[in-house]
């Protein structure tokens, strides 16, 4: 199966040139099933996923809002060994940022030493003058973090964004575990693969852990915008894994320094909300008045300690991708250590210099604003028309500090099943790290992740809204 | 259990509940229409007046009460919010809603259910074979509520869906009744008089009701078929029967003592049960069967307000004649 495959001028996962496998147990395990046999799995995956009914919502979608996210049943594999470093990477990094969270919403040291300008944070979209002077219960700020890694042509790893909010796709690194064990049991056997199962009692550990102070059982529940919301299939998989209540805005109220939720038997208090709602709009008191589906008088409750909100608001100042710019010197203040997992260099338009730069050079270079995710207003500049990269620079000069720009990093690839044939297809890798105290040993990190691929031939936008789709993740060894 | 949850799950059990009735009233319809050349010409007009949805169906399809318009308005049509594929719609949405609080084998029950009824209504020839899908519906219906017995802890949850399954089973059973008696004994005086044997067994069977009603009473006799069907206490689609279990299920959830209440839901379930646990037939024939099974369905009504009064600390507006969930609450 594997004999007629051809990587492309880049990193393969599997294939290190053709013929030459970086994984033989598994690439011969796999070439005992005929393509046919593979086709045949493939399709028994997708009958499967929509009998669970794992899906998510497109906006703006026309033929229905649920959608089977696609999922291609070769895995992509990782060697422990690597994986250690990667991990070691994440916790560090998770571990650094937490502390700058902290620091930027107190004592401010990292301005006040130079190393990040105040006016970097005063101007970041994503900074909360409401946590001012605020340390949420034990000090942790990040609870839940989904780093988007991706692999450079060199070989090497790259972070490519933090996502301290409310990352998401850690549902699909466990069913699509389930679906492969069911669907595709030849690749499991005789293999020692990191189990991932366990993330939901690890998630409700970090929840309960994080609980308010002198809260003897605490009550921890998700918060979802509701069942439009493009994961809600995920919002509701986690509460159902960890056994706590899926809850909506409108099911909470606050009352008397307290958060509620309505139940059957009348109020209950609620200690720890796993909120999958951004910042903004939690609270129409003090965000956005219009929100529906906050709850009134929340970051009040937030702020006087009697509340738990995973992740606490306020982190996104760290996800600014002006910001991200300085994540190795974060480490290095913070830390004192050398950042494990590589930036991608990072150029700031707000900079002149550095603006100048971009202006020059942006056929070469991809333009992102500061603060979107899901790949909304990114600009490939290798790939942008004249005009589009016209329309870019216009967008920059009129307001430098929303963007960036980087150097097109080429992601690695993974033989995907396309059609009748496997083709390398581009992928990314969002391992989820969970913070459930202020010491390093409270960090775990789920092994492997989220391989989000891009099924079009040559695109490396993996994003489920735009044509991704996902594979099983194992870290091997 | 949180209030709107409650709700969810209420209606999603009722919608299920709902679904399985309709396939079952169109199952005995079919059976009946089919060998009986001339002598027997069976109606379908009764069958939407048993859903409740007259008005629906005229407004649709005016007043052609043809298999086909019956068949296509109670199975595949969207437009009737009462079809199969309407309430498993509505089953699975709320199912969605509150999948966290439902065990993975009754969540993947209910969608499978949707899914693979769904996927009928695309095969254009349904419509005119029906009997492959009835049997589906009232298959994945017992599979669900198997599912719901055997996995999900008989707390709150299944509480609520007993109670919902319950109240929208002894609704549907009373319209059974209340129909196909007015057509078979068009006159008070005609009771007693000569019986329609195949039409009297098919009111039973579209309960599911003739093979119990067999063993305990043998021949049929429409005094009988009538107690059975509304008063029988070991029968578990009687309304007598559906009722006692609806009062065990909410005091359950509420945790109140037998023959006190702690809220007007207890208080009105208790009063309809009541009114079942020492009527006879032969009061409520010569009372008027119809003004009796009026005002069951009237209460039930107002029972459903009343349960949700309840766990959401509001009533409901007035609703149509088949009881609907009020909204969903985003």
């Amino acid at each position: 199966m594997f004999q007629n495959y051809q990587p492309v001028n880049t990193f393969d996962e599997l294939i290190a040139n053709p013929g030459v496998s970086r994984f033989e147990n598994v690439t011969n395990r796999l070439n005992q099933l005929s393509f046919e046999e593979l086709k045949l799995r493939q399709q028994a995956t997708e009958q499967r996923m929509e009998d669970l009914g794992i899906t998510f919502a497109v906006y703006g979608h026309k033929s229905g809002t649920e959608k089977i996210w696609p999922f291609d049943i070769i895995p992509r594999v990782i060697a422990r060994q690597e994986w250690t470093k990667i991990e070691a990477g994440l916790r560090q990094r998770i571990f650094a940022l937490n502390l700058f969270i902290q620091d930027i919403y107190n004592d401010q040291k990292i301005i006040k030493d130079g190393i990040i300008a105040e006016e970097m944070i005063q101007t970041a979209a994503t900074f909360r003058k409401q946590c001012i002077g605020h340390t949420p219960p034990k000090g942790v700020w990040t609870h839940i973090t989904g780093t988007d890694l991706i692999r450079h042509s060199d070989g090497e790893m790259y972070v490519l964004e933090d996502n301290l909010r409310c990352p998401s796709g850690v549902s699909y690194v466990l069913e699509n575990r389930e679906v492969m064990k069911r669907i595709l049991p030849e690749f499991f056997e005789g293999e020692s693969i990191a189990p991932v199962n366990d993330y939901p009692e690890q998630l409700l550990n970090t929840l309960l852990a994080t609980a308010p102070d002198n809260v003897v059982s605490p009550v921890a529940v998700v918060m979802t915008p509701g069942i439009y919301n493009s994961a809600y299939f995920e919002h509701s998989f986690l509460a159902q894994e960890m056994g706590i209540e899926l809850v909506q805005g409108s099911d909470l109220f606050v009352n008397n320094g307290f958060v509620y939720m309505k139940t059957t038997r009348g109020p209950k208090k609620v200690d720890v909300i796993y909120r999958r709602i951004d910042d903004t709009f939690l609270d129409p008191d003090e965000f956005n008045e219009d929100s529906m589906i906050g709850v009134p008088g929340i970051m009040a409750v937030h702020r006087q300690g009697n509340v738990t909100l995973a992740n606490a608001p306020g982190t996104g100042i760290a996800d600014d991708k002006a910001i991200y710019a300085f994540v190795p010197q974060i480490i290095k203040y913070y830390l004192n250590e050398d950042a494990i997992i590589n930036n991608v260099p990072t150029f700031i338009c707000s900079d002149p210099v550095q603006r100048q730069h971009v202006l020059e050079n942006m056929h070469n270079l991809v333009i992102k604003p500061t603060n979107e995710a899901g790949g909304y207003g990114i600009v490939l500049g290798p790939h942008a028309s004249a005009q589009e990269l016209e329309d870019c620079k216009q967008l920059i000069l009129a307001d430098p500090r929303n963007y960036i720009a980087q150097p097109m990093l080429a992601l690695s690839t993974v033989p995907t099943i396309c059609g009748d044939v496997l083709e390398p297809r581009h992928v990314d890798l969002r391992p989820f790290i969970l913070l459930g105290g202020n010491q390093a040993e409270n960090i775990y990190v789920l092994p492997g992740g989220l391989t989000r691929v891009a099924l079009k031939k040559g695109s490396i936008i993996v994003n489920s809204s735009q044509g991704g789709g996902s594979k099983d993740t194992a870290v091997i060894g | 259990m949180l209030s709107r949850v409650a709700d969810a799950i209420f209606w999603m059990n009722r919608y299920i509940e709902r679904a399985e009735n309709v396939a079952r009233f169109l199952d005995v319809n079919q059976n009946l229409s089919l060998g009986f050349h001339g002598g027997y010409q069976t109606q379908w007009e009764p069958l939407i007046r048993t859903t409740g949805d007259l008005e629906k169906f005229t407004e649709l399809y005016d007043e052609e009460y043809s298999q086909h318009n019956v068949v296509r308005f109670l199975t595949f049509d969207e437009n009737n919010p009462n079809s199969i594929v309407s309430c498993l719609k509505l089953a699975r949405e709320n199912a969605r809603r509150v999948r966290d609080n439902l065990s993975v084998a009754m969540w993947e029950a209910i969608n499978k259910c949707y899914l693979r009824v769904k996927e009928f209504s695309r095969k254009s020839s349904t419509i005119d074979n029906v009997q492959e899908l009835l049997d589906l519906v009232k298959e994945q219906s017992q599979l669900i509520v198997g599912a719901c017995e055997t996995t999900l802890s008989h707390s709150d949850a299944w509480n609520i869906s007993r109670l919902g399954r319950f109240i929208e089973r002894a609704d549907k059973t009373s319209r059974i009744v209340d129909v196909k008696y007015y057509i078979l004994l068009p006159r008070i005086t005609d009771v007693g008089g000569n019986l329609d044997v195949v039409q009297w067994a098919a009111l039973l069977n579209s309960a599911s009701g003739l093979q119990m009603y067999r063993r305990k009473y043998g021949r049929i006799d429409p005094d009988r078929v009538v107690e059975f069907l509304l008063l029988d206490r070991e029968f578990p689609r009687s309304m007598h029967f559906c009722l006692i279990h609806a009062e065990i299920a909410l005091r359950s959830m509420t945790g109140s003592q037998p023959t006190a209440y702690s809220n007007r839901a207890e208080q009105l379930l208790g009063q309809i049960k009541s009114r079942l646990n020492y009527a006879s037939v032969r009061d409520i024939i010569n009372g008027g069967l119809h003004e009796f099974v009026d005002s069951f369905q009237l209460q039930l009504n107002e029972l459903g307000e009343e349960i949700h009064a309840a766990f959401y600390g509001e009533k409901t507006a007035k609703q149509s004649q088949t009881q609907q969930q009020s909204s969903f609450s985003y």
